[in-house]
């Protein structure tokens, strides 16, 4: 056998085993729980088999090691040794070691300078703790030895006097005693080599295929699609049939390719969450703690480079679900819960990305905990820290430097932090979210695109080029009319400047607007009277902006820009050594019409025109947020309000609550059940009549066509009818008592009229209790 | 032979991709130019040093140009002047298109020495030169094709460093093109005593 072949071997022989030594982190964890003779048998076979081919290959050290541990693991086997902890751990540092070897075999061509005599020691320790088992010897024969008994080429004397040899110190390989035996020819052991290396399973139904090919490929079909693009801007009406129909052809092959080489990349998650029964096992044993771990969704699939990427975040979720999350054993069970803790993970694909969630059942986030912690670690001053909503509160834990542990274990602290859990996360286009229930458990939810190459994006222009905004960060699009004042100058009526910075009221809120124009001509908004002249921020001829809503970290601006053109899938291509260092950036694309366009980094921007390194803002307060800042913290009301009326009284609720306005037709009405109901654009939305709910005295008329204010909650929606809407207000208006009344949160003075606010979550609830059922079902 | 030492035996051909550039007469090693093109539409990059001229479409390979006026500090070119792209691949696979006013002959100067750059020539384009090649009637300027990557605010250096450098290269501005008229004035004085 030449060198080539021998190298080739050897790294067959490295992939293989590291595959098999993955899976075995977890069969041993398994056995530990649940002792199957299936089990034990695979875990034989990985470690025999190693022991075989590293015999086979000359390589000592991994022979050594991987013979006490089969050895130990044959006592297992034949049920001479119970599975002890000890027995586990010692495997599960055999596996490590065995790892360790492979890689410094992979790295450097040599097996490494360490013998690891403590383990050889301590497994041998493990195994004679029985009566030694006479029949090791054939156990412990390779592959190799394995196939010429099958073969009936040596007796079973044959080869237990070889491995004795070997036992005895003899560096030769098995191959080369039995030919100096006499018992076989060379020409039979190459043979059985082969035989060997050919009887691989499934070796004729997968392939394996370097990555970098793949990545190429990936690259060509890029290319591909975009050359797409560009023909099918060519086919206008009346363009000659043929050619129509052959790119349309193109469209269709194109799409089809581009999702199978898509496809190849894909590998499931459970590559990854292979590895946490081991890492759960390890804390639980370090920490004192106890945790069963369940995986659902294991089969989801992501393409490779995001697995790569999710990899170090998502251990650190485990081993915080673990450390930080579950309570030690007692307390559980002071607490009325079992003493062992779940730590569940689940995947699954939802809006063309895929969710991971890492829930425990612990004892939740206490969020007064975290606000004196952040108060005084100085993250926040104590005004700011007591007006943030819980919600909000909880999303200190991703700042950096910021700890809950009491005291700092070991385990968590090693490696990433939270923050660097989101930077990594958010690196690759994907978000993540906590929900926590103080004594329920907390759940962190990922949410990962599906593929880093092809994104979709909204194409927008600012003069005469065009930029692509990632989808994932787009909130929405708003118009900005422009008007002209009757001294002839122009003005953008619904854009407010505070020392020359510009802020849109959005639903009584306060966007900061970035004109993408200023950027780029590098003005920089710095407080100094800085010119707010709108003439200078319009395309020519332009009568109207855009602002693009967009999400940067917490942080919610509005990027004004002249035009939106289009959604379109884009393949990101990188900007190139020169200029990598460029923060507003992510990188170019190619357009339809062969153009170059770069992509927008909406962090980066933020960044750049420093609306990251301000306050926190609140994202989107929940309703009790905002039913809180109408009650508690103030005698007034400045929330925007929208009014209507029931009948003849008055009404108001939080505009928060409100989704959007609708007037059906009576005859789009249905019944369901008992309730109301109308379909719209697809869903069900129950109709709630205030009047009834309220108990309003009104007078209906049939037939005439309702108006509905559709409110969310917590998932649960549903229509509110009421008799008329007419106004929003936004000014500050006196408020009165409260009130104890069901649906009615309070009662004000708007416009001189006596209007009750309504309690939009009570409403919801109370009436609709199946609703809230079904929405916590479909939650679940 | 391997690999290796025919590409270094490639690069000592001696034979230059020559373009003009106002008058000073430029060269590159061919072995370094991928191919030249035609002016083609360009996308401009807000927030980057004004030497980075876009990112065009090459077949499908988003390539950065260069403004080379703005590199070596020369005036813009006149409107008539469409600009031509000489695409320069490196060894790290980057591609860079330099934009030149126009394309000379590709010329082989064989294994002659070339000129080292006088201590007289100052500024921050004097690095760019890495030799000169004596011609007949003109000199030829050889370009450093790694150093012309060295763009105050891009990736190779950092953003602090922007202001110093620019300060820098502003006053350092007539540095070549003075340099280079000298030599020619020199050049002309040798003839006329010929």
């Amino acid at each position: 056998m030449d060198d080539d072949e021998l190298d080739e071997v050897m790294t067959e022989f490295i992939i293989e085993s590291r595959d098999n030594l993955d899976q075995l982190d977890q069969a041993l964890v398994d056995l530990e729980n649940n002792h199957d003779h299936e089990v034990v048998a695979r875990i034989f076979r990985t470690i025999h088999t190693i022991k075989g081919t590293s015999g086979f290959l000359g390589l000592a050290t991994l022979e050594s090691l991987t013979h006490v541990g089969e050895t130990l693991l044959a006592k297992v086997r034949d049920g001479s040794l119970p599975v002890t902890t000890a027995i586990t751990t010692a495997l599960l540092s055999l596996v490590d070691a065995v790892r360790e070897i492979l890689q410094s075999i992979g790295m450097n061509g040599g097996e490494g300078d360490l013998a690891y005599p403590d383990l050889i020691a301590e497994l041998t320790e493990l195994s004679t703790a029985a009566a030694p088992v006479a029949d090791t010897a054939i156990h412990g024969a390779g592959m190799l030895g394995g196939q010429l008994l099958r073969e009936g080429k040596i007796t079973e004397a044959q080869l237990a006097a070889a491995l004795h040899r070997q036992d005895q110190g003899d560096q030769r390989r098995l191959g080369e005693i039995l030919v100096e035996q006499g018992a076989i020819t060379p020409a039979e052991v190459r043979d059985a080599l082969k035989t060997h290396f050919d009887d691989q399973p499934n070796a004729n139904e997968t392939i394996r295929v370097d990555v970098g090919l793949l990545d190429e490929l990936m690259n060509l079909v890029g290319e591909l699609v975009l050359a797409r693009n560009q023909i099918l801007e060519f086919v206008q009406p009346g363009a000659e049939l043929a050619f129509t129909a052959t790119s349309q052809r193109l469209n269709l092959i194109t799409t089809e390719l581009q999702a199978g080489v898509m496809k190849t990349r894909m590998q499931p998650i459970e590559n990854i969450w292979n590895r946490f029964p081991r890492v759960i096992r390890d804390l639980t044993m370090s920490c004192g703690k106890k945790a069963r771990l369940e995986m659902d969704g294991k089969h989801t699939e992501l393409d490779k480079t995001l697995l790569e990427a999710i990899k170090d975040p998502l251990t650190h979720l485990v081993r915080n679900a673990v450390d930080h999350g579950l309570e030690s054993p007692a307390g559980r069970v002071a607490n009325g819960k079992p003493a062992e803790g779940v730590v569940r993970l689940r995947a699954f694909h939802e809006g063309g990305h895929v969710i991971v969630e890492i829930s425990d059942d612990g004892a939740g986030i206490n969020v007064d905990k975290l606000r004196n912690k952040a108060v005084e670690k100085g993250l926040l001053g104590a005004e700011e820290a007591a007006a943030l909503s819980d919600r909000d509160m909880i999303d200190v834990i991703f700042q950096p430097g910021f700890s809950t542990a009491e005291t700092v274990s070991n385990i968590s602290g090693r490696g990433v932090g939270m923050d660097v859990v989101r930077s990594n996360i958010e690196g690759i286009g994907g978000s993540v979210e906590v929900n926590t229930a103080l004594g329920v458990g907390t759940t962190f939810r990922v949410k990962i695109p599906l593929t880093l190459a092809i994104i979709p994006a909204l194409v927008v222009a600012v003069g005469d080029d065009r930029y692509a905004i990632p989808q994932i960060s787009l909130l929405e699009l708003l118009r900005l009319d422009v008007s002209t004042t009757d001294d002839g100058r122009t003005v953008l009526p619904n854009v407010e400047w505070i020392q020359g910075a510009p802020v849109h009221r959005l639903r009584g809120r306060l966007l900061p607007l970035v004109f993408l124009r200023d950027v780029f001509a590098g003005r920089v908004i710095d407080g100094s009277g800085f010119d707010d002249d709108v003439a200078l921020r319009l395309p020519t001829g332009g009568e109207s902006l855009y602002i693009v809503v967009v999400q940067a970290d917490d942080h919610q601006f509005g990027l004004v820009v002249d035009g939106i053109s289009d959604t379109s899938e884009i393949v990101v291509k990188p900007l190139g050594r020169l200029l990598s260092n460029v923060e507003a950036f992510a990188g170019a694309t190619i357009m339809g019409d062969g153009r170059v366009a770069l992509i927008l980094d909406v962090m980066g921007i933020a960044k750049h025109v420093g609306i990251t390194s301000g306050v926190r803002q609140a994202s989107r307060p929940t309703i009790d947020a905002a039913d809180s800042m109408l009650f508690d913290t103030a005698s007034s009301l400045c929330e925007p309000l929208l009014l209507c009326n029931i009948g003849t009284r008055r009404f108001c609720l939080p505009l928060e609550a409100v989704a959007r306005l609708e007037e059906f037709e009576a005859d789009a009405i249905e019944l369901t059940g008992r309730r109301r109901a109308v379909q719209y654009k697809g869903e069900i939305i129950h109709l709630i009549d205030l009047a009834d709910v309220l108990s309003v005295p009104c007078e209906r008329v049939d037939g005439r066509p309702v108006r509905v204010i559709v409110c969310t909650d917590d998932g649960v929606s549903a229509g509110l009818v009421v008799d008329e809407i007419f106004d929003i207000v936004e000014e500050e208006v006196a408020a009165a008592d409260r009130s104890s009344d069901f649906g009615i949160r309070g009662t004000a003075v708007i416009h001189g009229l006596i209007t009750d606010v309504i309690d939009v979550h009570q409403v919801l609830r109370g009436a609709t209790p199946a609703l809230t059922v079904v929405a916590e079902e479909v939650a679940a | 032979m391997s690999a290796a030492t025919a590409v270094s035996a490639r690069t000592r051909d001696g034979r230059y991709c020559t373009f003009m550039l106002g008058d000073l007469h430029l060269g590159v090693p061919v072995s370094a130019v991928q191919e030249v093109i035609r002016a083609q539409v360009r996308t401009q990059v807000p927030l980057v040093s004004p030497v980075i001229d876009g990112l065009m479409n090459l077949r499908g390979v988003i390539v950065t140009t260069i403004d080379l006026r703005r590199r070596v500090a020369l005036p813009p070119a006149p409107s008539h002047i469409q600009p031509m792209n000489v695409v320069i691949r490196y060894e790290d696979d980057t591609v860079v298109s330099i934009l030149v006013d126009e394309i000379r002959d590709v010329i082989d100067i064989g294994d002659v020495e070339l000129e080292a750059v006088p201590a007289t020539v100052h500024g921050g384009c004097r690095d760019l030169v890495t030799g000169i090649h004596k011609r007949d009637g003109s000199l030829l300027l050889i370009l450093d094709t790694v150093k012309l990557l060295d763009i105050p605010g891009t990736a190779a250096r950092d953003r602090n460093a922007l202001d110093a450098d620019g300060a820098e290269q502003r006053a350092g501005e007539p540095g070549l093109s003075i340099i280079a008229n000298q030599f020619e004035l020199r050049h002309q004085a040798t003839r006329r005593d010929q």
